[in-house]
């Protein structure tokens, strides 16, 4: 027989809780204590709430370009409620609120899109890296600390967010190549939400579905809803499992979608169908947790009330740290760059000049001299 | 003490640094049981295991992103790329990344990386074999920048790399590593980044080079009649500017030689800094010793690209008859 099936795939679709609030019970049964269900929509609710008061503060002129997370908490939270506190958070810039379960205090992204790189700053024992701006570069970053976790002995790992678009970028498959061919304990979620800015997927990707990318690169993929906060905590405890164990990268690729434009620089209405936004507003994943709240009798309209209330007063006081925080001093720009300030930058720092006649012309070699701050 | 080749010198380095630190580790392509294409690495898969010297697929946006988690999650990875021609892939993670970490994270993350890439023409090699894009890195904030010239000087800056808390490019000038020997300590010691050397004293005029220009430019000394103090750079970012400000202070009179293009090539900076600190010192306009502002070109004409003796020596001439 000349012609022989060297290897056959099939991809399987992973989903517990459905739009409607089914929930399978053989899946899902005992996967989140109940008590946790409760906390989960409790912050799932209060980052939804964030993203509302974050795109005003846009509008109002109090907040430079923000993109909007709002449809995707659960891929994020369910992610960060299956890692351990000190595995790798490896963020894009839609993953919030898994961002803020993680331990990232909520200012720091208000902070982050108000210009101040204060918002970057990373509070000891939180295991998170800054928003990535460009577009699929941190995979590979990734792949790096969950080597250096191996490396080190530690039982950590890595797991990093980015979008469909961002499977197009060439650093995506070499983070995919390197984490399965170096056995690096990594997990790869692609948050497929059907848009790169107006771009949709079917450009990014021809096949069937992102997740098979992973496939080529010898990792197991999966497929899952990424709106189901059940289904993602299963699909990740089980990749963290692989990664922790075996030291095994895997690729799951969560299917959501990005209810608000790109950014509040986006009109998503230019290049996308009304219909299609209704549509999924109705999977919002919020509103399928609240189903299985009542559902389980977990919940009341005053609980709600009184959530709302609260998600009110939390945003509001995260706001007020971000908007009173102290000015950013003008060394801010050169403390930074180095460990320790090269003679060239003190002299800029000192004098806050670069023509010529601004520079100080004395002796280079007397650091002292050089290095009296002026702000 | 042994009488060692440059790129010997960076192996002894390399060696002891990893013996002396777990933490640091080396990737790259081939670097493990071939050695490096340069042989740069050589016996190290097998001191040190696949676990240290670790073979890593072709992709050099990949290596370096990497060795930025690496660095990240506290190790000290040493990467290398084969050639500078193949920077340009890994070049936005070497800038985009690399170079900012620190800053974007106010110093939470840091990448305490050293970036081994050999460098220059002269070796009869391929495209993309053969170019010099020190200014491209040294323009580039959050990177500091080394080419050493000699076995001596490559022992000691690829120590003081490897344990700098940023990320540095080390540029390894290819025409050199074997071109002759050194005597090189077995101890440790380190040269310090960011100080130039003074490689021959003089008085008449200022000679200011670094990495395989350095050798052309000791020819071209010892055919002058006019006294040249030669300084080799030896870092390129950051500049030691005081050992050049006192050089000219002395000569009023200065050559730059370098391979890269000359069109922002480092002569353009090290000219302006030299007019900023010594302006009324001059004595005549600084003369630069470049490469064209062309694509390098295949190896029979490359000679005819780099600075050689007789160009640096009408340079000399020009600048001293001025």
């Amino acid at each position: 027989m000349p012609v022989k099936t060297v290897y056959e795939t099939s991809i399987e679709h992973v989903s517990i809780l459905d739009e409607h609030g089914k929930f399978d019970a053989k899946l899902g049964e005992g996967l989140i204590p109940d008590e946790d269900v409760v906390k989960l929509y409790e912050h799932m609710s209060v980052c939804r709430h964030y993203d509302e008061v974050a795109f005003k503060l846009q509008r109002s002129g109090r907040m430079g370009t923000y993109p909007q997370n709002m449809g995707q908490e659960a891929a994020s939270l369910g992610a960060a409620y299956a890692l351990q506190k000190d595995d790798w958070f490896v963020t894009c810039y839609r993953e919030n609120a898994g961002l803020f379960w993680h331990g990232l205090p909520m200012e720091h992204v208000l902070l982050h899109w108000m210009g101040d790189e204060r918002g970057n700053e990373i509070p000891e024992g939180c295991y998170c890296t800054p928003l990535a701006i460009p577009i699929g570069t941190q995979m590979l970053h990734a792949a790096g600390l969950a080597w250096a976790a191996k490396y080190n002995g530690e039982n950590r790992i890595a797991c990093t967010f980015f979008g469909d678009g961002a499977t197009s970028e060439g650093d995506f498959h070499e983070a995919a190549n390197f984490a399965a061919n170096l056995d690096l304990p990594v997990v790869f979620v692609c948050q497929n939400n059907s848009w790169a800015i107006s771009v949709p997927t079917k450009i990014q990707c021809s096949a069937p579905t992102v997740a098979q990318r992973g496939i080529a690169y010898g990792m197991p993929c999966v497929q899952v809803d990424g709106n189901d906060l059940f289904a993602m905590v299963k699909v990740i405890r089980d990749a963290a499992v692989r990664a922790r164990d075996e030291k095994r990268p895997t690729f799951i690729e969560a299917v959501t979608y990005r209810l608000g434009d790109h950014t509040t620089a986006d009109d998503a209405r230019r290049y996308r169908d009304a219909d299609e936004v209704e549509m999924w507003k109705k999977r919002d994943p919020l509103i399928r947790l609240r189903l299985f709240l009542d559902e389980r009798k977990l919940w009341t309209t005053k609980k709600e009330e009184a959530l709302q209330a609260s998600a009110k007063e939390i945003v509001s006081a995260v706001v007020k740290r971000a908007e009173e925080i102290a000015e950013p001093t003008t060394n801010d720009i050169f403390d930074h760059t180095f460990a320790e300030i090269p003679p060239n930058l003190r002299v800029q720092r000192s004098t806050l000049r670069t023509h010529s006649l601004g520079q100080d012309p004395s002796p280079l070699r007397d650091t002292q001299a050089a290095s009296a701050p002026t702000r | 003490m042994a009488n060692l080749t440059l790129v010997q010198a960076i192996n002894l380095a390399l060696t002891q640094e990893m013996e002396d630190d777990e933490r640091v580790i080396l990737l790259g392509e081939d670097v493990g049981k071939n050695g490096g294409v340069f042989r740069a690495t050589e016996g190290l898969h097998k001191r040190f295991g696949p676990g240290r010297v670790v073979d890593t697929p072709l992709a050099e946006s990949g290596i370096i992103g990497t060795a930025i988690g690496l660095a990240m999650g506290g190790l000290r990875p040493v990467p290398e790329i084969q050639f500078e021609g193949f920077l340009g892939p890994a070049y936005d993670q070497i800038c985009t990344h690399a170079a900012r970490f620190r800053t974007r994270t106010r110093g939470a993350l840091t990448v305490p990386l050293t970036i081994r890439v050999p460098v220059g023409g002269g070796i009869h090699a391929p495209e993309l074999h053969s170019d010099s894009p020190e200014s491209i890195y040294a323009h580039t904030p959050g990177l500091k920048v080394v080419m050493p010239a000699s076995p001596y000087d490559a022992k000691g800056l690829l120590v003081s790399a490897i344990r700098d808390p940023d990320p540095v490019i080390f540029f390894e000038p290819k025409r050199i590593y074997r071109a002759f020997r050194e005597e090189v300590p077995e101890d440790e010691y380190t040269v310090p980044i960011g100080s130039a050397r003074v490689v021959a004293e003089g008085s008449d005029i200022t000679m200011i080079s670094w990495g395989a220009s350095v050798i052309q430019c000791m020819n071209a000394v010892e055919a002058a009649s006019a006294s040249i103090e030669l300084i080799d750079l030896r870092t390129i970012y950051p500049i030691d500017t005081p050992t050049i400000v006192e050089s000219v202070k002395k000569t009023g009179r200065v050559v730059i030689v370098h391979e890269a293009p000359r069109t922002c090539g480092l002569g353009a900076e090290l000219a302006t800094q030299i007019m900023e600190h010594c302006f009324l010192h001059l004595e005549a306009p600084i003369q630069r010793v470049t490469g064209f502002d062309t694509v390098m070109p295949y190896y029979k004409l490359e000679l005819e690209y780099l600075p050689d003796a007789q160009r640096i020596g009408e340079a000399v001439e020009q600048v001293a008859a001025y």
